[in-house]
Order: C-alpha cells, then sequence, then structure tokens
C-alpha cells in the first residue's frame, strides 16, 4: 500500500511542481509532515546530492525520496510517477505547440504562478534554516537567546554567500567545501 | 543543460531545428514537471510519435536513477558514522545558501509589481504558518489559487483585447 500512495503523492508532485526542481521541495515537505516517510534533515541532505549529481534535481529528488521509502522499487517508481504527469501534458501539448505558448491565459496564469513558485520555495529555505542555523529546542530547555542560533552554521553561510557572489563555481565545490568545514569543526556535535 | 542539448541534437544529431529547440524549452517552462524532462519527452515524440516520447523520456531518466540509487544506498549504510553526520550538518548549511541564491535569481522575472510581491508574501506566509492553522491548505490547492490569480490579474496579453 505504501508503494501505491507512494504513486499517488509522486504522481501529485508532478503535476503541480510547476517551474523548475526546487518547485518539489514544498510538495517534500507536505509529504514528509502527512506521512513521516523521510524527515526534514533527509530533504536537506536529498538538495544537496541532488545538487552534486548530473541530472535534473527534481528527478533525483523523487529517486532518493522514493529509496528513503521503499527502497529501489520505490525509488524507481516515485521518479516514473513525478515523470508521467508532464509525460502526459506535453504528449499532448506536441499536437498544437506554438498555439500554446502565445495562449493569453497561459502567460496571464504565469503571472501567478511564478511568485508563488519561488514563495514557496523560500518557505522550504526556511525549513533547512531550522534544522542548519537555528536551534529552536535548545533554546526552548535552556531559555537562553544566544542558544537560539548556531553560531558557526550563520559564520559559514556568510561566508559561502559572500564567496558564492564573488566566484561562480558548481555547487558541488561549495557542497564539498562546507563538509570539509563540517567534519573539522563537529557541526554535527559528534 | 541547454547549450549541452544544442551541441548533440541540434549540431551532431540533426533530430531538430535550434528554433524547435527553443520552442520545447519555452513550452517546458510554461507546463508542469522539470523543463529538460519535458524536452526529452517533446524530441522523442518529434522523432517517432507517442511512443518514441515516452521512450525518450525513459532513457533521460535512467541515468540519474541509477546514480542516485547507488549513493542513496552507501548513504544509508554510513549515515550513523560521525564522520558522515557532521560532515551533512556543514552542507546543510550549504544548502540554506544555495537556496537564497536560487530564490534572488528567480526573484527578477518574477516579481515584476507591487501584486506579484503582495502574491510572494501571502503565499510565503501560509506555507511557513499553515501548518498552525485549524486546517491544512494542500499545496496542490496554494499552486491552483495562483496560477488562477494569474489569469484573471495578469496582463501579458490582456492589452487591447
Amino acid at each position: 500500500m505504501t508503494l501505491l500512495n507512494l504513486c499517488v503523492q509522486f504522481f501529485k508532485t508532478g503535476l503541480f511542481a510547476v517551474g523548475g526542481g526546487l518547485a518539489t521541495l514544498p510538495f517534500l515537505y507536505e509529504i514528509s509532515d502527512r506521512f513521516g516517510w523521510f524527515s526534514h534533515s533527509d530533504i536537506a541532505d536529498m538538495i544537496a546530492i541532488s545538487e552534486s549529481t548530473p541530472g535534473a534535481i527534481g528527478i533525483n529528488i523523487s529517486t532518493y525520496a522514493g529509496y528513503m521509502t521503499a527502497g529501489i522499487p520505490g525509488g524507481i517508481l516515485a521518479t516514473i510517477s513525478l515523470a508521467a504527469p508532464s509525460v502526459i501534458i506535453i504528449l499532448i501539448i506536441a499536437q498544437f505547440l506554438r498555439n500554446f505558448r502565445d495562449n493569453k491565459h497561459v502567460q496571464n496564469a504565469f503571472y501567478g504562478l511564478r511568485p508563488a513558485s519561488i514563495a514557496m520555495i523560500s518557505a522550504a529555505g526556511i525549513n533547512v534554516v531550522l534544522i542548519a542555523l537555528i536551534n529552536i529546542p535548545a533554546f526552548k530547555t535552556s531559555g537562553n537567546p544566544n542558544d537560539l542560533f548556531i553560531w558557526r552554521g550563520i559564520i559559514l553561510a556568510l561566508l559561502l554567500f559572500i564567496a558564492m557572489r564573488k566566484v561562480k563555481l558548481h555547487p558541488v565545490v561549495y557542497i564539498a567545501l562546507s563538509a570539509v568545514v563540517g567534519i573539522l569543526f563537529h557541526f554535527g556535535g559528534v | 543543460m541547454l547549450p549541452l542539448l544544442e551541441e548533440d541534437l541540434v549540431n551532431r544529431k540533426q533530430w531538430i531545428s535550434k528554433e524547435e529547440l527553443l520552442d520545447y524549452f519555452a513550452i517546458g517552462q510554461c507546463t508542469p514537471g522539470i523543463i529538460a524532462l519535458n524536452v526529452s519527452t517533446f524530441i522523442g515524440n518529434k522523432r517517432k510519435g507517442i511512443i518514441g516520447g515516452i521512450v525518450g523520456t525513459a532513457g533521460f531518466l535512467t541515468g540519474p536513477i541509477l546514480v542516485i540509487l547507488i549513493i542513496a544506498m552507501f548513504l544509508t549504510n554510513f549515515a550513523d558514522l560521525a564522520i558522515v553526520k557532521n560532515a551533512f550538518a556543514g552542507i546543510r548549511v550549504c544548502v540554506c545558501v544555495l537556496i537564497l541564491q536560487a530564490v534572488l535569481k528567480l526573484w527578477k522575472n518574477s516579481i515584476v509589481d507591487r501584486t506579484t510581491l503582495i502574491l510572494y508574501l501571502v503565499i510565503f506566509l501560509l506555507a511557513v504558518f499553515g501548518k498552525q492553522l485549524p486546517f491544512a491548505i494542500p499545496t496542490a490547492f496554494l499552486v491552483i489559487i495562483s496560477g488562477v490569480f494569474g489569469v484573471v490579474f495578469g496582463k501579458e496579453g490582456g492589452k487591447g483585447s
């Protein structure tokens, strides 16, 4: 039953995630909250792995999430389910190509869809910040505002932000650097 | 992705023209799903009809599925090692910054006036604090109302009609 539900959830994600790979994120958080197949930390790790490997990020994320949920069959089924709606839609659109793109209603829909898409990606970003840069549980236990912020993480984030502005390198370089910093400074606390 | 496809499909294999490739990309952006995936369906469909579209997409998916499955299998076995935990704690910091960069890049073409800024803020707040509401708002519903909002309030092509 999990496999069937997995297919349904990823089909839905493929159908409604408009605007590139990161648009799948809000749906992944929704799946995580509703079914608990993977945690918010897992999603952050999936993003890093997808950015470090070839292939489109949305596809990689669905394979990884599917594998976390139900092993190899899960990985394959989740990816196929994610791709299925767009394949069906494109095969239909291919019959009347140009009319679709020039249709003013389609153009107008994107006037609303684009801001919504990045709003939801921003919200997904907040979810990662809540894991990597802010520690609400520690603050609740100690009541010390200083415990709310994970300072070394924030410093690393600032340095990375400046570095990405100055030099445009492939994301995998920054991810690898962060991994090394994480190991050297025991970011995981172990 | 675009230069890679152009070199391979337009120049080398000559399966499609450059104009067709740009068309496919533009339409891929206006339809659900991943753009590169949509392009592979289009090209397969053009060469061999519906079967071609499905087979082309399947081919496009196979490589990434294999790569990610291998990585996922490796990671689930080593996830409890201290070194892997520390590495991923560092990597998550990087992911925050990568998402911020992606948002900044998309911002210019998406938040074009006050209406789109307000829509951004409303959807952002709903997505962040939606869990606190007494009723859950499905993400798909947010996508649908934003599309409808765009059709009603969008100005593209609406001029003079």
